[in-house]
């Protein structure tokens, strides 16, 4: 177990690092680039490039400039730097602080419905396979796959809030709201609902699926039949034997589904203009704003790579099988 | 016997020898295609698909009989005296024009072309660099298999909509890059499970066979454990179609696709969002078309999975004999 456990966060590790590595080439290591003249803004002299080279150690040669940007990535307090922003001088750090509380709502609320939706669905096709249940399911799931986030995101808005709206009910939010839950814990669901909406669509059908197929396959094996021949009842036989040991696939998916979110939903945030992590890093990347670009594209990875090393250790003790390998 | 009988049987036996036509073997890939023609769902989705095809080839002959191009403003009638784009079916303009005057039918025409090309050339690049990856992975073992194993790992643990935002923004946007983006992000789901497949298959007694026979590696890779590989291959390949048909959607939507004024069903919902939900027919006509081709992948590639499981035709069975009860 601790050795299974060891090399996952050894391969986290690496994963990191190729990120760490790729960001570094592509934004200070291109050639053609000179990273001291973006950062310096319009107004250019000589004096202030020079002033600004010493101050980053943008003319040090490429291996002492990557060696002390990989030293101010280690997570040591008054070491750890992720720069500061070209725009509104302020410490990327602190930008990404002011973000975070949004994508955490938006992962909390969204993550809530899709569970409960996704698996809810899932197991009632797996229950009847081939009813209509399971066909409706089945639609539900497509349409959930092939839908893009944008148009969805697109659609609630149009029919729920502008339709709506003209029509003198409003009833949902116009995008760009959004409401601290520590101001108003009501008004912040109410800002949120459309947003939780769409990106708990969108993955909730992967949930279905996973559901179904991970009871489907659960409920053909040998030990459902012996609590079946032991009198249980149905419902006891598919929640309590059945359910809990066809979740382990769902852990995984949730994990990963949840760092992604924590590390910026970024369509979503951008219909819905609320300013969590993804659309920063979409205006970022529209001004060339490469610190906090780097800064957004770190974390989001951290979260990533973090989630992935939980949930494989998560898996390892739910499933003993797992380890051996 | 009556004699009319005799001849009703005469008229209804196939001029072949009947002994002969009883043991005739079906080919897998007869088997498949004769599952697929019997599933309607399949059959509409192919039809949905070859006219998306037929709307991009035709794209020109569109443009030439409406006679706009695709990027045209048509100064003199796109617009309404006020200034105003046209709601659709008006005098000329089919499905409407944009705030710019642009022909709406044309752009979505030219905008399928943009979809298709990227959905299967992003697709036929991921399986080929997959199905190599994956084979030299699990056939070879040992430390190859190591580090292509892991670098497969480190792909798919990548937040990738993120980097592919990052290494547009970087690269500046153009279809050459967006495909080979998507191409990226996608081998390593082909490669994982081709992998799994090679590693069981090159210990079966076929290959032992053709190693003693003196085939070589290379042979043996891909002359007979690849043809074992084909139907997952397929499968996979048929879902990844419109996986990256919504990713190139969401870059372009994003601005970070296809670079205006070229049309993209992305990049005309974006700039649909930048005007407004006045005009309905600006979002809904490239909404319909997106999720329609999407859908129909999907769909397809459900359903081709069915035919490709030996295990449908029991369920069919199954539920053959549950009908009359």
């Amino acid at each position: 177990m601790t050795r299974f456990l060891i090399r996952r966060i050894i391969l986290g590790l690496v994963t990191l690092w190729v990120i760490i590595t790729l960001v570094f080439v592509l934004y200070y290591a291109r050639p053609g680039v000179d990273p001291a003249r973006e950062l310096a803004g319009r107004a250019v002299t000589p004096a202030l490039l020079a002033n600004i080279n010493k101050q980053y150690g943008f003319n040090l040669p490429v291996y002492v400039q990557y060696w002390n940007y990989l030293k101010r990535l280690v997570p040591i307090p008054g070491q750890f730097n992720l720069g500061i922003s070209n725009n509104n001088h302020l410490p990327v750090t602190t930008i990404i602080a002011q973000a975070v509380p949004i994508d955490i709502s938006l992962a909390v609320g969204s993550a809530v419905i899709w569970m409960v939706l996704g698996i809810s669905v899932g197991v009632l096709a797996a229950r009847r396979p081939r009813s209509l249940w399971d066909r409706g399911a089945t639609v539900f799931v497509l349409t959930g796959v092939s839908m893009p986030t944008f148009i969805l995101g697109l659609l609630l808005l149009y029919v729920l809030y502008y339709l709506l709206t003209i029509h003198g009910i409003a009833i949902f939010p116009k995008p760009g709201s959004y409401t601290p839950i520590t101001t108003n814990p009501l008004e912040w669901a109410h800002d949120l609902i459309l947003p939780w909406i769409t990106l708990a669509l969108i993955t909730a059908a992967t949930y279905s699926r996973l559901t179904r197929s991970s009871l489907l396959e659960t409920l053909g094996e040998d030990y459902i039949r012996t609590a079946r021949a032991k009198g249980l009842s149905e419902r006891r036989v598919v929640y309590r034997h059945a359910l809990r040991s066809s979740l382990t696939p769902i852990v995984t998916q949730f994990g990963i589904d949840l760092a992604t979110v924590l590390g910026g939903a970024i369509i979503t945030e951008s219909i819905f203009g609320l300013p969590g992590l993804g659309l920063a890093v979409v205006q970022a990347i529209q001004v060339q704003n490469l610190p906090v670009v780097i800064g957004i594209v770190l974390v989001a990875s951290f979260f990533v790579v973090a989630a992935n090393i939980v949930v494989d250790a998560l898996y390892a003790v739910l499933d003993p099988r797992v380890r051996v390998s | 016997m009556s004699l009319s009988t005799v001849d009703a049987a005469a008229t209804t036996v196939p001029p072949e020898d009947p002994a002969v036509k009883g043991i005739e073997g079906r080919t897998p890939l007869q088997l498949v295609v004769q599952r697929l023609r019997t599933d309607r769902v399949a059959i509409i989705s192919v039809v949905v698909i070859v006219l998306i095809i037929a709307l991009a080839i035709g794209a020109p002959l569109i443009a030439a009989i409406t006679g706009h191009g695709p990027t045209d403003t048509n100064v003199d009638n796109g617009t309404d005296a006020n200034g105003q784009p046209l709601p659709p079916g008006s005098a000329g303009y089919l499905l409407g024009t944009d705030n710019l005057g642009r022909d709406i039918l044309v752009r979505i025409a030219y905008g399928a072309r943009v979809s298709l090309i990227v959905g299967v050339v992003a697709t036929a690049i991921a399986t080929i660099v997959g199905v190599v990856v994956g084979l030299f992975a699990g056939y070879y073992g040992g430390w190859l298999d190591s580090i292509l194993a892991r670098i497969m790992d480190v792909v798919l643990s990548f937040p990738y909509v993120l980097f592919a935002i990052v290494l547009v923004s970087v690269f500046g946007s153009s279809l050459p890059l967006t495909i080979l983006v998507i191409a990226f992000f996608s081998f390593a789901a082909i490669g994982r499970i081709v992998r799994g497949q090679a590693l069981s298959q090159r210990e079966k007694e076929y290959v032992e066979a053709a190693h003693s026979l003196g085939a070589g590696n290379m042979r043996i890779m891909f002359v007979d454990i690849l043809p074992n590989l084909v139907a997952p291959v397929i499968v996979l390949a048929t879902l990844l179609i419109p996986t990256a048909i919504i990713f190139e959607a969401t870059l372009s939507f994003l601005g970070l696709g296809i670079a205006l004024p070229t049309p993209s069903w992305g990049n005309m919902l974006s700039d649909a969002e930048g005007v407004g939900f006045q005009a309905w027919w600006f979002y809904i006509f490239p909404m319909i078309f997106l999720l329609l081709t999407t859908l129909a992948f999907n769909l397809l590639g459900d359903a081709v999975r069915d035919a490709l499981d030996p295990r449908t035709e029991r369920i069919f069975a199954g539920r053959r004999k549950k009908k009359p009860a």
